[in-house]
This record gives C-alpha cells, sequence and structure tokens, in this order.
C-alpha cells in the first residue's frame, strides 16, 4: 500500500494522535472509559479518558474494578454496554405522522443523521458480535436502514484480548482472543521491561492511512511477538468454556429438559442478560401520540424475550412461564440463529454471566442440558439393551 | 366536538401523585383543550357532577366510608385509573395488614372509639372494578400523559410491566447490585420511574410495586448476600407496595413449584 502503514508500534502518545485524528475526521470517538465502578462505553474527548491502569474482576453475578500497576489500558473484560448501544441504540425514532386541518395525513420518515463513529478498543468477540448483528439487521431481505448507515461509516479500532476474564468464553465459541478480520486497524497491547506500547495492524485501506499519520515506530520483531505470545497466552487462560459439542444439536435435542425448571426457578427474568449480549437485537414499536390527538410518532425501542409483552397475542403471552421464556433466549441463541441467519448468535464474551444479577451462566446451563441429554441416551441405550417388555419412555 | 370529562378523586392518601397531574405544567393547557376538568378539588373547588368520562383515582380504601365512596366513584366513572402505589397496592398504610389495628388505636389514641377504620388497607381494585392501574409512589408524569393521552387516543397506553432493570440497561446505568454489591429491588420491580435511584448509585425501593414477572425469592439470596438480614430484608420490601410484594414472595413459590411439575408448554 503506497503511502500507507501496514503495522507499526504506537505509545501512548500515538493513541493520543489517534484519537485526536479521527477526531479531526469528523468522527464520533467511543471508546471503554471509567464511570461508576465499572468500564463502560463513552465518547471520548481524547485518550487520557480510557481506563489506564484499570483491570477488572468479574465472576458470574459480579463485577468489580481494579487497579493494576502496569497502567495497562486494554486489560479490563466486557463492561455492561456493548457496541450496539451505539449502532443499534436503544431507542430510535422511525416517522411522524401529522393530520393537517382538512384532515390529509402527510407521514415523514425520521432518521437522525448517522453519526460518523471510530470505535477505539473492540475486542474481538464484539467484533465477531458486530458482524452477527450485520448479518440480522442488514443482511437480509428487511434491512434497518439506520443501523446501515451508521454502520456503513464506522471506523473499528481492534483491542487483541491480553487479559480475559472468568466469563469470558470466545475460545470456545471460535471468537477470539485474536483479530482477524472486521477492522480497520487492531492494537495489541504489549507491557513490559521494554516499555508500554501497542503493536498495530491495519486492516483496510482507510486504516493503513490512519497508521501512516499518527507518529509510530516500525515494528520490531521483539514487540510483534510479545504481542503474538500475549494473545496466545490469553487464549489458555479463558475462566470458562462452552461443552464441545454441537451446541446447535443439543438445543434441539433439549426442548423438554428438566434443566430448563431448574433454571427457571433461580432466572429473575429481568431481561438484564438480553440488554447486555451484544447480539441480541430485539426491538418493539412505540406509538406516540400528542394531547391533540394529530401528531403521532413511531420509535423502536430495545425489547427482550423476557419481557411478557414480547410474546404477547391477543388474550395473553405466548411464553407465560419463566422456562418458556429462558428456554427461547437459549435455544435461540445457541441453535435456531443457525436457521435464521446462518451462525451462532454467542460470541462467548461473558456479559450475560457477569451482569446476570444472579449469576446464571450460560456455559453451566449449556453444559447442564448436555449432561442431562447424555444421560437420557445412554438410559435408552441400556433400554434397548434389555429390551422386551421393560422398555420404557426416557424421563423427561 | 364535546370535551370527554375529568374528575380526580382521593381515598387515603397524600395527594403527590394527583399533584402529578399539576405537575403537568407545559401540557396543562393543551390537556385543558382536550378534556373539560369537571372535578379536581386539589385544583379548583369548582365540582361539576358526574357522570364523567375518565376517572383518576388516589388512595386505599381504609375505612368503611371509604368503600361506600369507591363504589359510588365507580357508578360515575365510564373508565376508571387508579393511580400510585396506594390505589394500586394499599400503600404504605397496608403496613396495618400485617399487624393488629385494634392496638394501634389503643396504644395511639386517648379515644380510640372515635377511630372508624377497617383492619386493611386496600387497592381501589380489590373493591370495584379497575380499567387501568396505574403504578408508583409517586405515578411517573410522562405515564400519566400517556395512560390520558392513550384514552383521549383510544388506544392502549404504552406502559411496559417489565423490571426496571429494563430502564438501567437502556439509560446505561451500571447494575449497583452486579458492580457496588448494592441491595436493589430493580429486578423484580415495574418500570416506569426511568430507573432514576440506580442512576444515583442507589438500589431500587421498589416504588412501583412488583413487575409483571417477579421472581422473588430469587432475588432473596443476593439481598441476604448484600448485607441484609432477614429482619432487613423485611424491611426493604414492606414499603410503599408492602402487600403487593408479599403476595408476590408467596405466589413467586407457588409459580416455581407449577413450574417444576410442568412436563412442557407451547410448541
Amino acid at each position: 500500500m503506497a503511502g500507507s502503514t501496514a503495522t507499526a508500534v504506537l505509545d501512548r502518545n500515538g493513541l493520543d494522535a489517534l484519537v485526536k485524528e479521527l477526531t479531526a475526521q469528523g468522527r464520533t470517538v467511543v471508546g471503554p472509559t471509567v464511570r461508576d465502578g465499572a468500564v463502560v462505553l463513552a465518547e471520548l474527548a481524547s485518550a487520557d479518558r480510557l481506563p489506564w491502569g484499570w483491570g477488572t474482576r468479574v465472576e458470574a453475578g459480579r463485577y468489580r474494578l481494579v487497579p493494576r500497576e502496569d497502567g495497562a489500558v486494554f486489560a479490563h473484560t466486557a463492561g455492561p454496554q456493548s457496541w450496539k448501544a451505539f449502532l443499534h441504540p436503544q431507542r430510535e425514532q422511525l416517522w411522524s405522522a401529522d393530520r393537517g386541518s382538512d384532515g390529509s395525513l402527510s407521514i415523514v420518515e425520521e432518521r437522525a443523521d448517522p453519526a460518523s463513529y471510530a470505535f477505539l478498543g473492540v475486542r474481538p468477540c464484539d467484533l465477531r458480535a458486530i458482524a452477527v448483528q450485520d448479518r440480522v439487521l442488514t443482511g437480509g431481505r428487511f434491512q434497518d436502514s439506520g443501523y446501515a448507515a451508521r454502520r456503513t461509516g464506522a471506523f473499528l479500532i481492534a483491542a487483541e484480548c491480553t487479559e480475559p476474564g472468568a466469563t469470558c468464553f470466545c475460545v470456545s465459541m471460535g471468537s477470539g482472543p485474536a483479530a482477524d478480520t472486521g477492522f480497520d486497524l487492531a492494537l495489541t497491547e504489549v507491557v513490559d521491561d521494554a516499555g508500554h506500547r501497542f503493536f498495530a495492524r491495519a486492516g483496510s485501506t482507510a486504516g493503513a492511512e490512519v497508521l501512516s499519520g499518527l507518529p509510530h515506530r516500525p515494528p520490531d520483531p521483539g514487540t510483534e511477538a510479545a504481542a503474538h505470545d500475549a494473545v496466545e497466552a490469553a487464549r489458555d487462560r479463558m475462566g470458562r468454556a462452552m461443552p464441545p459439542v454441537s451446541l446447535r444439536d443439543l438445543m434441539g435435542e433439549s426442548l423438554e429438559a428438566s434443566r430448563w425448571d431448574d433454571v427457571a426457578a433461580r432466572c429473575l427474568t429481568c431481561g438484564n442478560c438480553t440488554m447486555v449480549c451484544p447480539t441480541c437485537f430485539c426491538t418493539t414499536t412505540e406509538d406516540v401520540t400528542d394531547l391533540t390527538g394529530d401528531h403521532a410518532e413511531r420509535w423502536q425501542r430495545w425489547d427482550s424475550c423476557f419481557d411478557l409483552d414480547f410474546s404477547h397475542l391477543h388474550g395473553g403471552p405466548v411464553r407465560a412461564t419463566p422456562r418458556s421464556r429462558y428456554r427461547q433466549w437459549l435455544t435461540h441463541k445457541l441453535s435456531t440463529w443457525y436457521e435464521q441467519f446462518g451462525s451462532s448468535g454467542c460470541v462467548g464474551c461473558g456479559r450475560c454471566i457477569t451482569w446476570c444479577p444472579v449469576g446464571i451462566d450460560i456455559t453451566e446451563e449449556a453444559a447442564a442440558l448436555h449432561d442431562e441429554l447424555a444421560a437420557r441416551l445412554r438410559q435408552e441405550e441400556e433400554n434397548d439393551e434389555g429390551g422386551g417388555d421393560d422398555r420404557k419412555e426416557p424421563e423427561r | 366536538m364535546e370535551r370527554p370529562t375529568l374528575a380526580v378523586f382521593k381515598l387515603a392518601s397524600c395527594d403527590g401523585c394527583q399533584l402529578t397531574l399539576l405537575d403537568c405544567e407545559d401540557e396543562l393547557l393543551a390537556l385543558a383543550g382536550r378534556i373539560e376538568i369537571a372535578h379536581f378539588l386539589e385544583a379548583s373547588s369548582a365540582v361539576t357532577s358526574g357522570p364523567y368520562d375518565l376517572a383518576l383515582v388516589e388512595g386505599s380504601v381504609t375505612t368503611p366510608a371509604d368503600a361506600e365512596r369507591v363504589r359510588e366513584i365507580r357508578a360515575q366513572s365510564r373508565f376508571l385509573v387508579t393511580i400510585g402505589a396506594c390505589a394500586t397496592a394499599g400503600g404504605i398504610q397496608a403496613l396495618r395488614n400485617f399487624a393488629d389495628v385494634e392496638e394501634f388505636t389503643r396504644t395511639v389514641y386517648a379515644r380510640p372509639d372515635y377511630i372508624d377504620t377497617l383492619a386493611t388497607s386496600t387497592p381501589v381494585a380489590a373493591h370495584v372494578a379497575v380499567d387501568f392501574e396505574l403504578r408508583g409512589c409517586p405515578i411517573d408524569r410522562g405515564q400519566l400523559l400517556e395512560v390520558i393521552t392513550a384514552f383521549l387516543a383510544g388506544r392502549k397506553p404504552d406502559v411496559p410491566n417489565h423490571s426496571v432493570c429494563f430502564a438501567c440497561k437502556r439509560r446505561g446505568t451500571v447494575c449497583v447490585t452486579v458492580a457496588h454489591g448494592t441491595p436493589c429491588l430493580g429486578p423484580v420491580t415495574h418500570a416506569g420511574c426511568g430507573a432514576i435511584c440506580p442512576a444515583y448509585g442507589r438500589g431500587c425501593y421498589g416504588c412501583f410495586g412488583p413487575s409483571g414477572s417477579a421472581n422473588l425469592p430469587a432475588l432473596i439470596p443476593l439481598l441476604h448476600r448484600d448485607g441484609l438480614d432477614d429482619r432487613a430484608t423485611e424491611r426493604f420490601l414492606r414499603t410503599f407496595n408492602a402487600t403487593a410484594f408479599a403476595e408476590t414472595a408467596s405466589a413467586g413459590t407457588a409459580a416455581t413449584q407449577t413450574a417444576a411439575t410442568r412436563t412442557g408448554e407451547e410448541t
């Protein structure tokens, strides 16, 4: 690439310059920052706002910020938001309608001018999640034009994962910890005796152009190797893993499992898992009228399959019990998503585990369903071998 | 076009919910243009007699006179909406439902025989049919306008009955339970306030009562973990919607048991 840079080494000044450059291009730079005891995503005025020296300690239903002595900036795990908060915002106006004095109706599409976003510090699992939402919201016949407009112009800077958390399981979902595609720039943070620096790779022409304009050093083998080793080491330090089976088939075989009752007793049906999930995309529409009755607006807002109204048809909700709602969420996420969108709906970011107040663990539920299915199949096999009149239907 | 009439009534309550109507300052003129405020003693002593098209009823039933009056109100009202925790759940005064009212009156009043009160404080819906219940202590101004606007337009009001967590996540509030270990009733509480308390780092107090799908038994261990013992947990749940949460606690257990015995439902 002439006049552009494919790989380079940046230091903190390089990161500062990166935010300045993207801002100068008219972009809204969004990245991680510390607020209210968590690393959240927010508009960044400068790279100083990044969570320098903050790590996180997470468990199922628990999240704590912890200071780090090494000053690392991308050493935190997934916070309570994902990038969908910007690409697929929680509430968005679709159209408005006005009734004129002669009774005529005029309808106007209302779409705010899309912000030109630059996302700084997108984890590989979240890159994968954005790709999943791309397929959901722009891949089929019915496109979300607002999402498409915001997504098309977005500049993505990945931060490869070197500090996975206890609730992370991207490796078992095939979506991390390395960033392979889907970014304009990818950074890998290295903190060692040779200093605090970032190995940077361009993933697009736009990324290479931006990189070439930043204060940088040419890549040195030591930094590149250290970056590579840090990501490889992260691969072995995932806190959790999905059972190594076809989750798609497992869910299909588990629709009447007794485990759904077990998890339903623990589930608050509060909806947190779907709100923090970077791929959950469901919305409902809200029709607003004003007191005159001559002006109406239609808004789209996030909804959740845990909301009773989500499946409300004439007379009541189809999924009235927590059991049916949790089952809907998990089987869609891990199984029927394939039929609908050609991939799993889970990227292994661990948000649903961390941010579930009661700590329901998607990997533990999948493992329990797997154990139950295995036990059922063993039982069926034994019954088959026993043959004769002793055959019984398996317990369901 | 003749404007529909609006009446606002009050039973045992603090007036805060009907005050919310007066707080609609920017919308009051538009509202008055669309609806005739026929009976609203907090705003005007000028009263037009019923029947009324839309009645907003604040407060709970705590006396035999209230019980009689709420039947009269119902008879005069085409569409009856109860507003606030008192009218929808008995309010904070429903704490009496867990105690001996006779003992209170003997202890507090020099002449307990002057006191004519019921043993319980009950929601309006326990006495008459209610067309819509608007939750909150106090109710939310935006939701009140939505209910009135929807009534005028002849549509269903958009008042979701999901949890406060929906509102926290939508507005980007960091979960106070997960990130701070703060006891919070948000996961079992009806949305509508906009998740104000967690936005300021406080746990939800449950002012809007149980959500449409509250699993209270699943939350209790968390409250214990975060420092509330049995007594403190009971006090946490016994505020503005004490009886509603008490019913949810027992209904939740029953629902869980029912779910455990079920083998399948919809396909």
